[in-house]
């Protein structure tokens, strides 16, 4: 079964539809997997065996029976953010511990349509606030690359179980960016897609303007596959964009001669670790080498993204979190009166980032500071998406490091939420600006630790992203899972 | 921007939130901080520039006026701290002496 982990989702389902494995084997291995590894990762908060065995069951039933479809029997980690009717859903929180979603999120619901298996919930920052998977509440998972390492956040545990062989994929959310920051630190692939191409419908909120859902996977083929799975319209979600979603798979494998990348000179500033540089250099002369046109661009704005985003997402995110009051579901603390109630419920519920993003979201909305800066924010960020609106006018895609570094050390910038904030610079613009971002595999730095290069493309044009990754990937050849989870 | 224990009591009273003195302290610092970051922002001129509240305009989003299945009673109430028939319990809202 060890063979499994090199191949992509496109060739464990011909195995399956052959009959040389059945969707029983491959829960088990990925559950006996866990078993072994995940002591070590931590990146599972909780395992759904039962559930999980009953789906496999359910699909080998099934593929007997002749059904087909590009996830049939495939199991999954869900990142712990997504309502899976009757299953526990926490966000990492424990104002949420022991909370059973009553309904499926519209991207449960479309991986059950074609039935996937459902391993278990992983484990990510608490309601999503983080860059490192510190902020659960639950455990700290670890880098499978460097054990020592965090493993990115906010969709950690997602990134970690792919980068561990622990799950075929995983589904994750960017706010800023949640999926391709840990994709790009534990060396997997993670797309962002077009705000509004994925329904939200079922995602428990942070920022609504800015939050999307996207797939963690071992490579670019199993990222068109999930996405083309979860992508399109859902009446539900009245920011889902009405446009029919391509065969991303079909359009994978052609040529990006004549392809024009941009390169923005705001991306390669001082703080860039130079391996994470030349690892980005090197992808760009290999785009080169394939026909592709590198267009030299400018971002003039960038500086101010990340303070823009703090402002924009800490505001959405009090008014969010505004519901966690001890009245319809989650934890409560009685109190004298119910003033108090709430305030011993979120005080004893929320962690120490969740509680320090209420407080400076609720005061740049507050009477007094709202137009300084709410309301500032709001027009900077307009400047921000006009900046890639006219980029756009002049190359295809984008192409930037990721991260500026490879993986922090556990503990090294949980003291300073500062620091932490800025080390989302390169991911943060595209969520202002609503567009698709990817973080692809690019290579390692001296101390073997994954590097990955963010792809950004226009509105609504992941395809032409996922070409330019499946050229790199095919050249490259990075390697997704470590030896030592292996075997 | 100078940010005060006060000013981050008050606001955690907005936010329904009871701080420990020592968050007050941390908070006030951090946040600080933070805010003397995001300052840099008013230097902008923004001028006559429309603020960004969705990146991509979708406006006039209707459906069919018709029913449709939803959560049931007892899905709703399925995960209250307390319940009293159908109906979620809560602490007094107006004190009686």
């Amino acid at each position: 079964m060890e063979r499994i982990l090199d191949l992509n989702i496109v060739e464990v389902r011909k195995l399956l539809k052959k009959g040389e494995i059945s969707s029983v084997d491959l829960t088990r291995f990925y559950l006996e997997r866990i078993k072994k590894y995940d002591g070590a990762i931590q990146s599972y908060l909780r395992t759904t065996e039962e559930v999980a065995m009953a789906m496999a069951e359910d699909a080998d039933g099934r593929i007997r029976a002749g059904e087909d479809g590009p996830l049939l029997g495939i199991p999954f980690g869900i990142k712990d953010i997504f309502c899976a009717k009757g299953m526990e859903t926490t966000c990492a929180s424990q104002i949420l511990k022991g909370f059973i979603a009553p309904y499926d999120a519209t991207v449960i619901q479309r991986l059950k349509e074609r039935h996937f298996v459902h391993l278990g919930r992983v484990n990510m920052d608490e309601f999503a606030m983080g860059s490192s998977t510190e902020n659960s509440s639950f455990q700290t998972t670890k880098n499978p690359w460097d054990l020592t390492r965090i493993p990115g956040g906010s969709s950690g545990g997602s990134a970690a179980a792919v980068a561990g062989g622990l799950c075929a994929a995983s589904l994750g959310t960017d706010t800023g960016g949640s999926i391709r920051q840990p994709a790009g630190l534990c060396g997997v692939v993670g797309m962002k897609p077009t705000y509004g191409r994925v329904s939200r419908y079922g995602l428990i909120a942070f920022a609504s303007s800015l939050d999307q859902i996207g797939p963690i996977t071992r490579n670019v083929t199993d990222c068109a596959t999930v996405l083309g799975a979860i992508a399109g319209y859902d009446p539900m979600d009245s920011t889902s964009i009405p446009q029919p979603v391509p065969d991303y798979l079909a359009l994978l494998g052609r040529d990006i001669k004549g392809m024009k990348i941009g390169v923005a000179k705001e991306y390669f500033v001082e703080g860039i670790e130079p391996d994470v540089k030349k690892a980005v250099a090197d992808s760009i002369a290999l785009f080169e080498k394939h026909g592709a046109i590198v267009v030299d661009i400018t971002l003039p704005h960038t500086e101010y993204a990340v303070s823009t985003y703090y402002i924009i997402c800490t505001a959405e995110a009090s008014s969010n979190l505004a519901r966690y009051d001890g009245v319809k579901y989650g934890l409560r603390v009685d109190g004298k009166d119910i003033i108090d109630m709430y305030k011993k419920t979120r005080m004893k519920g929320f962690g120490q980032e969740v509680k320090r993003r209420i407080i400076l979201g609720t005061y740049v909305l507050s009477s007094g500071y709202y137009d300084a800066y709410y309301g500032q924010a709001g027009k900077v960020r307009t400047l921000i998406r006009r900046d890639f609106e006219e980029a756009f006018t002049r190359c295809d895609i984008i192409v930037t490091p990721v991260s500026p570094t490879t993986a922090f050390t556990i503990g090294e910038k949980a003291e300073d939420p500062l620091q932490m904030y800025l080390s989302d610079i390169f991911t943060i613009p595209v969520n202002l600006a609503g567009l698709p971002g990817m973080s692809v595999p690019c290579g390692f730095d001296r101390a073997g630790l994954p590097i990955g290069l963010q792809i950004i493309g226009q509105p609504l044009d992941e395809a032409r992203m996922l070409q330019a990754a499946f050229v790199l990937e095919s050249e490259k050849k990075v390697k997704t899972i470590p030896d030592s989870f292996k075997g | 921007m100078k940010i005060t224990k006060e000013t981050v009591e008050y606001v955690a009273h907005l936010g329904r939130l009871r701080l420990e003195p020592h968050e007050v302290e941390l908070y006030t610092e951090q946040l600080g901080r933070i805010l003397d970051h995001m300052d840099a922002l008013s230097a902008l001129n923004t001028e006559g520039i429309e603020p960004t509240s969705h990146a991509i305009p979708v406006s006039c989003v209707l459906r069919e006026d018709a029913g449709r299945e939803s959560l049931t009673m007892e899905g709703s109430l399925q995960n209250a701290p307390e319940r009293k028939g159908n109906f979620f319990k809560v602490p007094p809202i107006i004190e009686v002496d």
